[in-house]
C-alpha cells in the first residue's frame, strides 16, 4: 500500500470519526434540552396497551421487553408461514411456466407479471382494506360446511382441543418421525453403497398404523372438536384468526412467489437439456430424472437468489404496520416509540433484531446451500 | 438415359401436428394429464375473467357525482370516484392554480428522457448533462417556487404521483453514483475505506426501509444540531436514497467481479491510473452486464416509494387511501376501485422498465456477438 493510500484511509478515519462524533454530541444536545431520557430502563416498565394477536400470554401490565418479544414472534410467525406458502407456490408457478401446456404457461407468466409489477404495500392495503374488511359482519358471516366462518372479524376455523391421554398420541407421532428418518438413512446406506433402492413408504406406512392404532388401544380418542359459534356480535370457541395476519401472510406469499417463480423457472433452465438426454439414455424416468439429476443441480443455481427473497419476505413482513398486524415494528417502533418516546434506543433495537434475522436465515441457507452444493460435486 | 433422378415430394406433416387442431394437441392436449390441467386452467381462467368483467364493466358505474352513483343492487366498480379525484391523484393539494408548473415539468422531463432512451438518436452525452444538471435546478425551482414571481408551494401541500415520481427519480439518480462508490470501496485494497463500506452495504441491506423511513423521520432531527431543520419530504428522499444505494452497490459489485482480472492488468500496464481504469476500462463493462440488476433495482425503488405513506407523506398509494375517508364517496366498491387505479399506474411504470430492460440487454448483448 502506497504512502498516499495510507493518508487518505487516515484522513477517511479521522472525517469518519469526527462526524460521528459531532452526531453524538448533538443527539446528547437534544435530549438534554427536550428531557428526553436514555437507556434500556423502559424495557421494564408497564406497557399499558392491549395486543390482538399474542402467541404467548399478555395483558396491559406486562411491560415492554414483553411487547418486543410478542412482536417478534408475530413477525416470525409471518414470515415463517409466509415463506413456506410462497415458496409451494413460487415452485409451481415457475414449473407451470416451462409447461409444455401453453395455457398453464401463459397463466403463470400473466400471474408473474401482475403480482411483481404492483408495490406489496397496495396489495397489502387492497386484501385488508379492499377485502377482508369488506366481508359481512360476523351475523352474516361467510359459512362453509358450518364449521367456518369467514367475517370482517377475521376468520373462525375449528380446533382441536386435547384432553388425558393425547399424550400417547405425541409419542405415536414421535416414534414415527424416528422411524421415517432412520428408514431413510438405511434406504440412502444401501443405495449409496450398492445402488438397491429400497422401499420407505410402504413400512414406514405399516409402521404408523401399527403405532396409531396402539396409541388408540391404550388411550382411545382423546380429542375434541371445538366449533366456532356465534355469541353475540362475535365468535366464540375454535380458533380465531385476525384479518390483519391473514391480509399480510396473503399479500406476501402472492407477492414473494412471484419472485420465487421466476428463480425456479431460471434454475431448470440453467441445467443443460443434455443432462436431461443423458439420463434418459441411462434408463432413468421422467420423474427419477428430474428428482435425481435435474433439481440437484438446478438447486444450486435457486439457492443463493431464493436465500435473499426469504430475507426481503421477513423485512416486507414490517409493512404490517400500514394494517396494525401487531408485528415488531407496529407494537414497538411504533406504539412503544409513541408512548415512550425514545426514538434512538427503540429504533436501535429494532433495527439490530431484524439484522439479526437476517444473519440467522443467510447462516442456516449458506449451510444449506453448502451441504447439496458438495452433493452436486461428487 | 437422360431421365434424371426425381425426389418424391414431401408428404404433407400428419394431420395431427398441422393446424389449428393440431398445435393445440401439442399444447394443449398432448397427454391425458394434459387435457386435465388445461381444462381446469380453462375453467378457472373463464370463472376469473368473467368476475373482473363484470366487476370492472357490467356492474360498474361510469358517471356521477357522489356516492350515490354507486349503490346499484349488484355493484361494481365506482369509477366516477376515481374521475372526481383525479386531479387529486396526479398532484396532490398542490393549488390547482400552478398546476401548469408540474405539467411543464412533466412535459420537459418527459421531452428529455425520451431521447435518452431510444438508441438511434445521438446527442445522448449533452442529453445527459442536461438531465442531471439544469433539469433538476429547473425542476426545484419550478416545483417549490418562491422565486421569479411564482408562489412558494410547500412541500406539504405535494401529493398523489407527483410525489411518487419525486421520490422515485430523486432515489434512482442519487443511488446510481453512490452505488458505484460503495461497490469500488467494497473492493477496495484500503482496508479501513472497504470496512466502512461494507458495513454501510450490510447494515442498510439487513433491515427493512420502514425503519429506515422510521430513523428518517423520527431520529434524523435529533441528529442535527438545534435549529437545523429538514423539510420531511426531503428527510425521506434521504432514507430511501441510502437504501437503494445499498442495493445498487451489491448489483454493481456482482458485475465488477466479473470483469477478468486480465482487463485491469491491461490497463494498467497502458499506463493508466486506478481512477481512469475504472472509468473507462472497468466500468462500462461492469455496468453493461448489470443493466438486468440496476433496472430490477430501479423497479424496487418506484414500488418502495409507496412506504413514505407510513412516515406520513401522501404518495400515490397515500392519496388513494387518505381519499377513501371521504364521506360523499363511501360504498362498499370506493376501496377495491381505488386500489385497481392505483395498482394500475404503478404497474404500467414496472413493466414499462421491466420490457425497457429486457430490450436493452437483447441490444447490448448483440453487440458482443
Amino acid at each position: 500500500m502506497s504512502r498516499r493510500d495510507a493518508l487518505l484511509q487516515l484522513v477517511t478515519l479521522a472525517l469518519v470519526v469526527a462526524g460521528i462524533g459531532w452526531l453524538i454530541a448533538n443527539v446528547a444536545d437534544n435530549l438534554d434540552r427536550q428531557n428526553i431520557a436514555s437507556g434500556f430502563g423502559f424495557l421494564n416498565e408497564r406497557a399499558g396497551f392491549g395486543i390482538s394477536q399474542t402467541l404467548i400470554d399478555y395483558d396491559e401490565d406486562d411491560s415492554y421487553r414483553q411487547v418486543l418479544i410478542i412482536g417478534l414472534l408475530n413477525t416470525l410467525l409471518v414470515s415463517v408461514l409466509g415463506i413456506i406458502f410462497a415458496s409451494v407456490l413460487g415452485f409451481l408457478l415457475g414449473v407451470g411456466r416451462l409447461s409444455r401446456n401453453w395455457l398453464i404457461s401463459k397463466i403463470a407468466m400473466v400471474y408473474i407479471e401482475i403480482f411483481r409489477n404492483v408495490p406489496l404495500l397496495l396489495q397489502i392495503m387492497f386484501w385488508y382494506f379492499g377485502v377482508l374488511r369488506n366481508l359481512p359482519s360476523p351475523r352474516q358471516a361467510i359459512n362453509i360446511g358450518d364449521v367456518m366462518f369467514l367475517s370482517n372479524r377475521g376468520f373462525a376455523l375449528p380446533s382441536v382441543s386435547f384432553m388425558d391421554g393425547a399424550g400417547f398420541y405425541g409419542l405415536a407421532l414421535l416414534a414415527i418421525i424416528v422411524t421415517a428418518i432412520g428408514l431413510r438413512r438405511r434406504a440412502r446406506k444401501l443405495f449409496l453403497a450398492t445402488g438397491q433402492i429400497v422401499a420407505f413408504w410402504k413400512p414406514l406406512g405399516i409402521v404408523s398404523l401399527a403405532v396409531l392404532l396402539l396409541a388408540g388401544a391404550v388411550a382411545g380418542l382423546p380429542f375434541a372438536a371445538d366449533i366456532p359459534s356465534l355469541r353475540g356480535f362475535n365468535f366464540r370457541g375454535g380458533m380465531s384468526v385476525i384479518p390483519e395476519f391473514v391480509a399480510l401472510l396473503l399479500a406476501l406469499s402472492l407477492y414473494t412467489a412471484a419472485f420465487i417463480a421466476e428463480i425456479v423457472r431460471a434454475g431448470i433452465m440453467s441445467v443443460y437439456q443434455g443432462q436431461r438426454e443423458a439420463a434418459a439414455a441411462l434408463g432413468l424416468s421422467h420423474n427419477r430424472a428430474l428428482s435425481l439429476v435435474v433439481i440437484p443441480q438446478s438447486l444450486r443455481v435457486i439457492i443463493p437468489p431464493l436465500t435473499s427473497q426469504y430475507l426481503n419476505l421477513t423485512k416486507n413482513s414490517s409493512l404490517a404496520v400500514a394494517i396494525a398486524y401487531p408485528d415488531i415494528v407496529s407494537v414497538f417502533a411504533g406504539t412503544t416509540l409513541t408512548q415512550v418516546g425514545q426514538a434512538i434506543e427503540i429504533i436501535f433495537i429494532t433495527m439490530m433484531v431484524y439484522l439479526l434475522l437476517s444473519l440467522l436465515t443467510s447462516w442456516a441457507m449458506n449451510r444449506y446451500n453448502a451441504r447439496i452444493a458438495l452433493v452436486g460435486q461428487n | 438415359m437422360s431421365a434424371t433422378w426425381q425426389p418424391k415430394p414431401a408428404r404433407p406433416a400428419p394431420t395431427h401436428v398441422v393446424g389449428v387442431w393440431g398445435w393445440m394437441r401439442q399444447n394443449l392436449f398432448a397427454t391425458p394429464g394434459d387435457v386435465l390441467l388445461t381444462i381446469i386452467a380453462a375453467l378457472a381462467l373463464y370463472y376469473t375473467i368473467d368476475v373482473v368483467f363484470h366487476w370492472a364493466i357490467i356492474d360498474a358505474s361510469f358517471s356521477g357525482t357522489d356516492r350515490t352513483a354507486c349503490l346499484k343492487e349488484v355493484q361494481g366498480a365506482c369509477w366516477p370516484f376515481i374521475e372526481a379525484k383525479f386531479g387529486q391523484f396526479i398532484y396532490g393539494r398542490y393549488p390547482e392554480a400552478e398546476r401548469w408548473r408540474v405539467d411543464l415539468v412533466y412535459l420537459i422531463g418527459f421531452v428529455g428522457l425520451v431521447p435518452l432512451l431510444v438508441p438511434q438518436i445521438g446527442w445522448k452525452r449533452a442529453n445527459v448533462i442536461f438531465m442531471l444538471g439544469p433539469f433538476p435546478i429547473f425542476a426545484f425551482l419550478m416545483l417549490t417556487g418562491g422565486a421569479f414571481g411564482l408562489v412558494a408551494v410547500e412541500t406539504t401541500d405535494w401529493g398523489g404521483l407527483l410525489v411518487t415520481l419525486v421520490v422515485a427519480i430523486t432515489g434512482i439518480v442519487a443511488s446510481l453514483p453512490l452505488g458505484i462508490l460503495l461497490a469500488l470501496g467494497r473492493r477496495s485494497e484500503m482496508s479501513i475505506v472497504r470496512s466502512l463500506c461494507i458495513g454501510f452495504i450490510e447494515i442498510f441491506r439487513g433491515v427493512p426501509l420502514i425503519t429506515v423511513l422510521f430513523m428518517a423521520s423520527v431520529m434524523l432531527p435529533l441528529f442535527l444540531p438545534d435549529g437545523v431543520n429538514f423539510d420531511k419530504l426531503m428527510r425521506c428522499l434521504i432514507g430511501v436514497a441510502l437504501f437503494s444505494s445499498a442495493y445498487m452497490a451489491e448489483v454493481i459489485r456482482g458485475g465488477l467481479q466479473a470483469i477478468p482480472k486480465g482487463q485491469y492488468e491491461a490497463a494498467a500496464a497502458l499506463g493508466l491510473g486506478y481512477w481512469r481504469v475504472t472509468g473507462l476500462v472497468v466500468l462500462p463493462q461492469a455496468l453493461k452486464m448489470t443493466i438486468p440488476g440496476i433496472v430490477n433495482t430501479f423497479i424496487g425503488l418506484f414500488k418502495d416509494t409507496t412506504l413514505v405513506l407510513i412516515v406520513g407523506l401522501f404518495d400515490l398509494l397515500g392519496i388513494v387511501q387518505f381519499h377513501f375517508t371521504d364521506a360523499s364517496w363511501a360504498t362498499p366498491e370506493t376501496h377495491i376501485t381505488g386500489y385497481v387505479f392505483a395498482a394500475f399506474v404503478f404497474w404500467v411504470f414496472c413493466f414499462a422498465m421491466s420490457r425497457y430492460s429486457i430490450f436493452m440487454e437483447n441490444r447490448l448483448s448483440t453487440d458482443r456477438d
